[in-house]
């Protein structure tokens, strides 16, 4: 009696757990993007893409857009002889080319520390991986937080967390956000990642990719410098005579 | 109005690239020096990678000489047979120079290198022509050339003879192609003309005729130039047209006002003026490479393995 009892609750408990699975999988999540490319022309000097959507899910919106991955280099002035010299230098391996976070409250990755630890939220968490033998872990933390000092300066790791803003009408919720890219941002491909966390899981995702790429006229003199590199250096030199020439011609008169 | 660098990869504003190029083109016209000693240090500061800079320098220079070439091409005063040799050796100085370049990106460097290099280079001429242009100025009189070699005839030592109809000169090819090399080298690391360096050695060294050294130097400086971009955007695909031909827009206008204004000036003054010009920029390279840096950290793209 006692053991069918126990099997009985064991069967009710599976059968609760599993229904807010269930529950899970009828919410639904849905994001776009006002773009899907970000074309940098002639007179680029940055960009905006907005991102929104709606959903049903119970939990915190996090929005999550990841840039292209490239090996770096951090180095290190020191005074030598009175003149500042770079001299340590430590590589970090699949350092994003951007990397921002945004929420639909400002202490998510406090709020969710242990599941923003296990998804790479926010930039603390970011594994950077460094292939140089470090003398102990403090110069690697010091090299590692002047890589993110850098990259937000530059404006490709925006600082904090960016903000969603959240419109609710019973239990859906319209959301949107403001993504801006910097004119020095890299071509790529760039994940663009939208997650509900609820209860200590991401329970929700969508994700969608961004390119960003070169087009048009600087597009073009890119790979013309990059396929036919003579004929481009021999148009440069060409063309500098021209003007140099021309220039002088035009006002001997 | 931001213009688009494609292969320096930023976005620069189109009038202060004009303005900067018309400073450049001001100096060529005024003083005949190239500009570029001044360019490739504003650049930088711009935010223009050191490579681009450099490389495009290159570029920029074969606008910038070619129209002061035609000027004493047109007048004979240029010696052809030694501008070749100079160039002979100006292409083999850029090429070890591009090499150089490279080695110095790789290991971290370059950008110290190019800061002492300026700050010896500018810091030597600046100091020179300031102090020639006031012992002109002041006792009213021409610097006076130095003395007949008491050394003896060095020049005679140096392996190898040829003949210079058009310089009336018998003297190693060595000579001339070693400037020549010192040349290419500065245009490839450095990314100025070397003229500042080349013409006194000319004068001094080689005692070519002063009325053929400017249009030989500016021979070399263009053919040099010329090679070295090719070798740029071949080797490093460094080579911003756009930038470059922005720059030279700016120049060629910069350069009639130049050339307007140099006959109306005193020369020693403007010399004058220019010597504390280049002090200046020498002087502040240096003290940017003595002060504590804000940030000392810097990232750079790591070559893939």
């Amino acid at each position: 009696m006692r053991r069918a009892l126990a099997i009985f609750l064991v069967v009710v408990a599976g059968l609760g757990g599993g229904g807010r699975q269930g529950r899970a999988q009828t919410m639904s999540l849905h994001a776009d993007l006002s773009s899907y490319l970000i074309a940098i022309t002639t007179g680029f000097t940055g960009a905006e893409v907005v991102l929104f959507g709606v959903t049903d899910a119970p939990g915190d919106i996090v929005v999550r857009v990841t840039g292209p991955a490239m090996p770096l280099v951090v180095r290190r002035k020191e005074p030598v002889a009175g003149l500042w010299v770079n001299r340590r230098s430590m590589r970090f391996e699949d350092v994003p080319g951007y990397y921002a976070v945004a929420a639909s409250r400002p202490d998510v990755l406090t709020a969710h520390a242990r599941l923003a630890a296990r998804l790479q939220l926010g930039v603390d968490n970011l594994r950077l991986e460094s292939v140089t033998t470090a003398p102990d872990p403090e110069t690697k933390a010091i090299f590692r937080a002047a890589l993110i000092r850098n990259k937000q300066a530059r404006g490709l790791f925006p600082e904090g967390v960016g903000e969603v803003t959240v419109f609710r009408s019973n239990q859906t919720r319209l959301f949107r956000t403001t993504v801006r890219f910097p004119a020095t941002v890299p071509t790529g491909k760039y994940k663009v990642e939208t997650l509900v966390l609820h209860q200590g899981e991401a329970i929700k995702a969508d994700v969608h990719i961004l390119s960003v790429g070169k087009t048009g006229i600087s597009a073009e003199i890119f790979e013309f410098s990059r396929l036919h590199d003579i004929l481009y250096g021999l148009a440069a030199v060409t063309g500098a005579l021209m003007i140099g020439w021309g220039g002088a011609a035009m006002f001997r008169r | 109005m931001q213009v688009y660098l494609p292969v320096a990869e930023m976005a620069v504003n189109l009038f202060a690239l004009m303005g900067l190029g018309a400073v450049a083109g001001f100096l060529s016209g005024m003083f005949g020096v190239g500009g570029g000693f001044l360019l490739t240090p504003f650049l930088i500061f711009l935010g223009v990678p050191p490579n681009v800079a450099v490389a495009t320098q290159a570029n920029q220079l074969v606008g910038a000489s070619v129209s002061g070439l035609l000027g004493h091409w047109q007048r004979r005063n240029v010696d052809v047979r030694l501008g070749l040799v100079m160039l002979a050796g100006g292409t083999a100085g850029s090429l070890l120079g591009v090499l150089l370049f490279n080695l110095l990106q790789r290991l971290g460097q370059i950008d110290l290198a190019i800061s002492i290099l300026y700050v010896a280079l500018l810091g030597v001429v600046g100091l020179a022509m300031v102090l020639e242009s006031l012992v002109s100025l002041l006792w009213r009189r021409r610097a006076p050339l130095p003395l007949e070699d008491t050394a003896g005839n060095w020049r005679s030592r140096i392996p190898g003879r040829m003949y210079f109809p058009r310089s009336g000169l018998t003297i190693s090819p060595l000579l001339p192609g070693g400037i020549g090399f010192v040349g290419g080298v500065l245009v490839a690391v450095m990314g100025i003309g070397g003229g500042f360096v080349m013409v006194p050695a000319m004068i001094y060294m080689l005692r070519m005729p002063i009325s053929l050294v400017a249009g030989t130097s500016l021979f070399q400086i263009l053919f040099t130039t010329a090679g070295a971009t090719l070798l740029q955007a071949t080797v490093n695909h460094a080579v911003d047209v756009v930038l470059a031909f922005c720059l030279l827009l700016g120049g060629v206008v910069g350069a009639q006002w130049g050339i307007r204004l140099a006959a109306r000036v005193q020369g020693e003054r403007a010399r004058l003026t220019l010597g504390l010009m280049v002090g200046t920029v020498a002087l502040k390279l240096a003290l940017d490479l003595l002060e504590v840096p804000v940030e000392p950290f810097t990232l750079a793209p790591a070559r893939l393995p």
